[in-house]
């Protein structure tokens, strides 16, 4: 079975002057499908330089990237957007959503660019957003949810299409523990379900839900370490409940 | 409180059972138009005061085009039917200045057409359909108690070919009365309504210079010339009636006519009648061939071409005022299409993120504008059509909106949308994901 990501040399350099920003050098990493990965390092180390050429937003300077087996240096933007559209789920810190438009509207966003007709787009919304356990917010605009449920809906809006890879950049970092929890625990249950998870973060806490854990630094890869996850769910059902769910 | 039950809730809705859904089935690829059309909508919806400003420009547009056009053309419409009025492919020939007794008595002066002139060129030019001459003087004329002066023709029938005249009541007289020289006569609607006001004139009798007439019809109504005279403040007579009993007659003028009216044959070349006409009066009163023409010719058809000449002008002009106008509206498009696409900066980085292609973003753009343009040429049209009417109304002329306006000001708007959305939507297409996900 092919690897999910296998990068070779991966180094991504911005000219900024005369001077150039070596974001990242010669990364090479071969990721299985299935493993939840952490990617970890203080601001600038470029761990989220490699999540946006991993999303295959950004094209690499030098090195090779396949995504699922298919060489993705080389292909045309259209191509680039295809894999997006079906191979990959971004979650954000800011969450993103479009502020206008209700939570059922943002996860149907996606499945626009896929070609599906609004009944079945609606339905398979529906579907996600009763996943990430939102079923009873779908009418709801982002301002009307709290920070969890909007992370939620950035989730369902992520799994939407069927991805097989989500990555995840900074996702807890504007909520608080208990909801951070909550939402590791999603990741953990979507990750057992088998899908895989490259999330960036410079939270241990936070990292150590991930089966494996790569650490970078100054635009390299300088640890890469498997761990036994610690069950989000777990932790969560152990904390003293509150009045208010997340 | 610490219920298991809780506990259970919370654990439930942290983790549900399996939130992987099942595969999803490949769609078609690409977005569809509706669903593009409904984004396009919704995204200037959001904006509805915004788009609405920026639609003004090109419903101003539009709107002036539509009035413009539809005004310009019933006034147009206008004047060909008064043209028309005085009779279609019909020449006048006026008497050049005669010389009498080798003094020239200038333009204006004494005619030197006769009624032979008029019999001569509607037997040796071919062209011609009728020619005829008369003579036009206003006198006093009295019916009972009533009295009014106006203009008095005489002519021959012919006359009332060439100037498409028609009766309204009665009949018009004969070639056999004219000939006769029987003293009838037929009352414009204008003097009989002076004359007679709501009573039939035809049986009556009026007197011209002393003279009896029996009214034997009135003429249809025809209203102002292009040079603004009432043409129904006339009578017809015949010639001889005339010449015997109300115009006088002396050896010098027996057979004195001010005017000659010819109608060429429909479908002949106006121009080459003309020719003939002035080489044949050049010939009858024996004009040297170094000497200028003895009459002058007055093509009917040259009048309608000056207004012609001048609709055009003024249709150019309208189609420039009509050019600014949409080009200063398309560049509030453009204005505002960029201003939209640095707000939602973020929103194009995320459905660049989700799977947007650069045409996908470049055609939501391109439609939004398209939208914003239509609209407001939409609504251009519709108040147009209003301004239009109203001023029809005002004027007294059939609104004349041609189809083809308002296909062109719908067209002409959607390019306009199409041109000046062009450029921030490709801006929109080509923005970086990364960065524009990071745009505050």
């Amino acid at each position: 079975m092919a690897a999910l990501i296998e990068t070779e040399g991966l180094t991504r350099h911005f000219p900024a002057g005369e001077e150039v920003v070596k974001a990242l050098s010669e990364v090479t990493v071969s990721i299985a499908p299935g493993e939840f990965v952490a990617a970890m390092g203080p601001s600038g180390s470029g761990k989220s330089t490699f999540l946006n050429l991993i999303g295959c937003l950004d094209r690499p300077t030098s090195g090779r990237y396949r995504l699922m087996g298919e060489e993705v240096e080389g292909l045309s933007h259209d191509r680039l957007a295809e894999l997006r559209s079906r191979r990959i789920g971004f979650i954000f810190q800011s969450f993103n959503l479009l502020p206008r438009t209700d939570a059922l509207g943002n996860v149907e966003l996606p499945l626009i660019y896929r070609g599906l007709r609004r009944r079945a787009r609606r339905e398979r919304a529906a579907m996600a957003l009763a996943a990430v356990g939102l079923a009873d917010r779908m009418g709801h605009r982002p301002s009307q949810l709290s920070g969890g449920q909007q992370q939620r809906v950035a989730i369902a809006r992520a799994i939407v299409g069927s991805p097989d890879l989500l990555l995840a950049d900074e996702p807890t970092g504007a909520l608080d523990t208990r909801t951070g929890l909550s939402i590791a625990a999603l990741f953990q249950a979507l990750n057992r379900g088998g899908v895989g998870v490259l999330m960036v973060t410079h939270d241990p806490e936070v990292a150590r839900f991930a089966s494996r854990v790569l650490r970078f630094r100054d635009g390299r890869l300088v640890g890469d370490a498997r761990q036994e996850p610690a069950d989000a769910a777990a932790l969560l059902a152990a904390l003293p409940p509150m009045d208010q769910a997340a | 409180m610490n219920a298991p039950g809780a506990i259970a809730r919370e654990r439930a809705a942290a983790s549900p059972p399996s939130p992987v859904l099942p595969p999803l089935p490949a769609g078609r690829g690409g977005m569809d138009l509706l669903e593009a059309l409904r984004g396009a909508l919704s995204a200037l919806a959001a904006n509805t005061l915004r788009s609405i400003l920026t639609g003004l420009g090109i419903f101003i547009g539009v709107a002036a085009v539509i009035a413009t056009v539809a005004v310009g053309e019933g006034a147009r419409r206008q004047v060909t039917a008064q043209i028309q009025s005085l009779g279609a492919n019909l020449l006048i020939i006026w008497g050049g200045s005669a010389t009498m007794g080798g003094v020239r008595l200038g333009a204006g002066g004494r005619s030197n057409l006769s009624w032979d002139d008029a019999v001569a060129i509607a037997r040796e030019v071919p062209q011609v359909e009728v020619a005829v001459g008369s003579i036009r003087q206003t006198f006093q004329m009295v019916a009972g108690n009533q009295n009014w002066s106006a203009v008095v023709i005489a002519a021959d029938p012919d006359y009332f070919v060439a100037h498409e005249w028609v009766p309204e009541e009665g009949r018009l007289f004969t070639a056999e009365e004219a000939a006769a020289a029987r003293k009838v006569v037929i009352l414009g609607a204008t003097v009989a309504e002076n004359l007679f006001g709501e009573e039939n004139p035809v049986g009556r009798e009026i007197r011209i210079r002393q003279t009896p007439f029996e009214v034997i019809g009135v003429m249809a109504r025809k209203g102002q010339n292009p040079m603004g005279q009432d043409q129904d403040d006339a009578v017809f007579i015949p010639y001889w009636t005339a010449r015997r009993s109300v115009m006088g007659a002396s050896r010098a003028n027996a057979r004195q006519v001010g005017t000659i009216s010819v109608k060429v044959h429909e479908g002949e070349d106006m121009q080459e009648a003309e020719e003939a006409i002035r080489a044949l009066m050049r010939q009858r009163h024996r004009v040297a061939a170094n000497e200028p023409d003895s009459v002058s010719i007055r093509n009917l058809s040259d009048i309608q071409a000056t207004r012609d000449a001048a609709a055009r002008t003024l249709s150019l002009l309208l189609a420039s005022v009509a050019a600014v106008s949409l080009l200063v509206g398309g560049i509030g498009v453009m204005n505002i299409m960029l201003v939209s696409v640095t707000e939602r900066t973020r929103e194009i980085g995320l459905r660049l993120a989700v799977g947007a292609r650069r045409r996908d973003v470049l055609a939501q753009f391109l439609l939004e504008a398209l939208v914003l343009a239509l609209l407001g040429g939409a609504a251009g049209v519709a108040a147009g059509l209003a301004l239009s009417h109203a001023v029809a109304d005002l004027a007294g002329w059939p609104v004349l909106v041609k189809p083809d306006a308002v296909l062109l000001a719908v067209g002409v708007s959607a390019l306009t949308g199409l041109f000046f959305g062009f450029w921030p939507a490709r801006r929109a297409a080509r923005l970086d994901p990364i960065a524009a996900l990071r745009h505050d």
